[in-house]
């Protein structure tokens, strides 16, 4: 591996760095120079190494030559721009050309990607080579290991599900899902994936409902003013037959936190949200439930979520409005300009 | 357990005022006194680097400084064989650098000078079964582009060239639980994807399919204490998210939702006071990205000195206007 890896960075360090015009073995080769584009009119001192990397890079593209040492030159041109998604196609035509040992590859854009985690290209280039290799072995420690630096990371999390689809590698997801939980309860991240994994294996059936309501309850319990939980939490009660109002669990440990003098705000929206749903109960006190939804908007709007008032004001409104003429299902959001 | 928001904290020092000219001089000169290194690192999104210079000129009512001549020229240069246009001379064509192209040749109304039929034809050769659409040959899949081949091809009223219909089953495919959208079936919502997709389904007109409330909450949600808005829950404010979170809403019809003067506030301290350009955050260099949405989250914010911006497209009004289209928009 580390022979066919070696770039000609290391055959000629920073020091030592010989330009391609002056090696030997490139001395057929014409270089072809920048084409301007706008805006420069004067044309640009580019950095000596960058012109002549990217004057060669330009040479062999047009003379389509797909030879080991226009492989060399593409690894040479990525490392001064990785962003480059010209030189990246360019390089799979020429793996595919020379029927190259890929597994190199692979060694090669890991060590790319934890340079540019935030890079589309290298990404995508990993995907294209696993695909061509058919073998997702090494895929999910790939992602941990980004993912260790920045739990977020859109390319990571992206690459990871499309792994785990593919190949069918749910098995141990959940497992790795609470241990990002347990490092940062509000990773959005990491309960988007929850959702993914159950979505994709036994589904929101009513057992697993109840599992779900009865974790992310826990986490609430923890710590309240956290989105990503909230959120979480109305997306396992849309698949939950009472709604999100009628569930015991749900509602207790709303009404104790409540009770316990807890204003998070997203507390309190959930509050408003199982008021609306109870609004639209025949066997609901309709009349309570509105007064406590106004309520709760009102201090959302005015205390509690200041920032957000004219959506609280905007909450209250529409729904003191479905109460006049409950024929109104929505409140005006499907209306077209 | 930590508890603290990530967000940043506003100093006095930031600028409170529109510094319009020095704006101006930033995109001209971009590219010209701009060290080399930068330019040619740069390279592989050229295209897209230019319609932001452009439309943030246009808006601010410079357009004048540019050189239309020139850029015509490099646009036609850009044209692959197969129609597609590349970042720069010489590059591979992608929906991104082709959507940028037309975004271009609309303002100048100049869109003869490519080859029409053959750019059609390549938007529509990336089209999945699936509805989904590739950037390019090698098959990445990602509602970006969907966004890209429906915005492309109906500032060339050529929307009925691909299967809308399935297009849109697509990006709705992509829609979570939060009311939001990802790049992909599963993937966790992210504003500048939900603006995508609210922008593809605005130009279809099918914006029936999303939740209007549930997302404009997600989205107002996004809006920080500093006054900034970030892209997804924790994560720290951003220009660029000014832009995408507030073209989005003002789509749903539910910009008010956001605090409308912290937000001005937030977005004017991102101006670099000595050359002119916006930063993502305070403090930070200015590039031409940031400078283009900062300027249009202001111009949705209602700011005189801006001319008004279409949400859905990120081009000045009065070009959506003279071609005549009427990207749906909802209201409350
Ligand atoms: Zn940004």
């Amino acid at each position: 591996m580390a022979e066919a890896d070696s770039s000609s960075e290391e055959l000629y360090d920073e020091t030592n760095w010989v330009l391609y015009k002056y090696r030997v073995d490139w001395k057929d080769v014409t270089p072809v120079p920048q084409d301007d584009g706008p805006y420069p009119i004067v044309a640009i001192v580019y950095s000596e190494k960058f012109q002549d990397i990217y004057d060669y890079f330009r040479a062999v593209l047009k003379s389509s030559e797909k030879s080991e040492r226009a492989l060399q030159l593409t690894k040479d041109a990525l490392d001064l721009n990785p962003a480059n998604y010209t030189v990246w196609q360019y390089r799979r035509e020429i793996l595919k050309h020379l029927n190259k040992d890929l597994i190199p590859e692979l060694q090669y854009v890991k060590e790319m990607i934890e340079d540019n985690p935030k890079n589309y290209q290298v990404w995508h280039h990993r995907r294209i080579i696993v695909e061509w290799l058919q073998d997702p072995a090494y895929e999910l420690s790939l992602t941990e290991t980004i993912l260790s630096q920045d739990s977020k990371n859109y390319h990571a999390w992206q690459h990871r599900q499309w792994i785990i689809r593919t190949f069918k590698l749910f098995q141990n997801e959940l497992q790795y899902v609470n241990q990002l939980l347990d490092e940062d309860v509000r990773n959005n991240s990491a309960w988007n994936q929850r959702y993914f994994v159950i979505n994709n294996t036994t589904g929101f059936k009513p057992d697993v409902v109840q599992q779900e309501l009865m974790f992310t309850l826990d986490k609430i319990k923890t710590v309240s003013n956290n989105e990503s939980a909230w959120n979480y939490l109305r997306g396992v009660l849309l698949h939950h037959d009472g709604g999100i109002s009628q569930d015991q669990n749900v509602r207790q440990v709303c009404e104790e936190l409540y009770s316990s003098g807890n204003r998070s705000p997203f507390l309190l929206a959930f509050l408003v949200d199982m008021c609306e749903e109870n609004m639209e109960r025949d066997d609901g006190d309709k009349e309570e439930s509105l007064r406590r939804a106004l309520q709760l908007c009102d201090v959302l709007a005015n205390e509690y979520d200041t920032i957000r008032r004219e959506y609280w004001n905007y909450m209250a409104r529409s729904l003191a409005q479905r109460m006049d003429c409950p024929e109104r299902e929505a409140t005006g959001s499907t209306k077209t300009d | 357990m930590a508890t603290l928001m990530k967000d940043i904290i506003l100093s006095s020092s930031h600028p409170k005022e529109l510094l319009l000219q020095k704006h101006a001089d930033f995109i001209s000169s971009y590219g010209v006194n701009k060290d080399e290194y930068e330019y040619c690192m740069t390279e592989y999104l050229r295209m897209s680097g230019v319609y932001w210079g452009l439309t943030a000129m246009e808006l601010i009512g410079n357009l004048e400084r540019i050189n239309k001549q020139e850029i015509l020229e490099f646009i036609k240069l850009c044209q692959d064989d197969a129609g597609g246009i590349g970042a720069s001379v010489g590059h591979d064509p992608h929906l991104l650098y082709t959507l940028s192209a037309v975004q271009i040749l609309s303002m100048y109304d100049a869109l003869d000078i490519v080859n029409v039929d053959r750019l059609v034809q390549y938007v529509k050769s990336l089209q999945q079964p699936d509805g989904s659409f590739c950037g390019d040959k090698w098959g990445e899949v990602d509602t970006r582009f969907s966004f890209c081949a429906v915005a492309c091809l109906s500032l060339l009223g050529k929307l009925e060239e691909i299967d809308v219909e399935k297009a849109v089953e697509f990006v709705v495919s992509c829609m979570n639980f939060d009311g939001g959208f990802g790049s992909r079936p599963g993937s966790e919502s992210h504003a500048g994807l939900i603006y995508c997709c609210l922008g593809m389904l605005s130009i279809t007109g099918h914006l029936h399919y999303v939740d209007a409330d549930l997302l404009g909450w997600w989205l107002c949600e996004r809006q920080l204490p500093s006054g900034g808005l970030n892209g997804r829950p924790e994560k720290l404010p951003d220009v660029c998210y000014s832009w995408w979170v507030l073209a989005s809403l003002r789509i749903l019809g539910r910009l008010h939702w956001i605090r409308r003067e912290s937000l001005v506030t937030f977005v004017l301290a991102c101006q670099d006071p000595e050359t002119g350009g916006f930063s993502d955050r305070p403090g930070d260099l200015p590039d031409p990205f940031h400078t283009i949405f900062g300027l249009a989250a202001l111009s949705l914010l209602g700011e005189p000195a801006i001319k008004p911006v279409n949400p859905t497209y990120c081009m000045p009004q009065h070009v959506v206007d003279r071609l005549g289209l009427r990207p749906q928009k909802l209201t409350l």
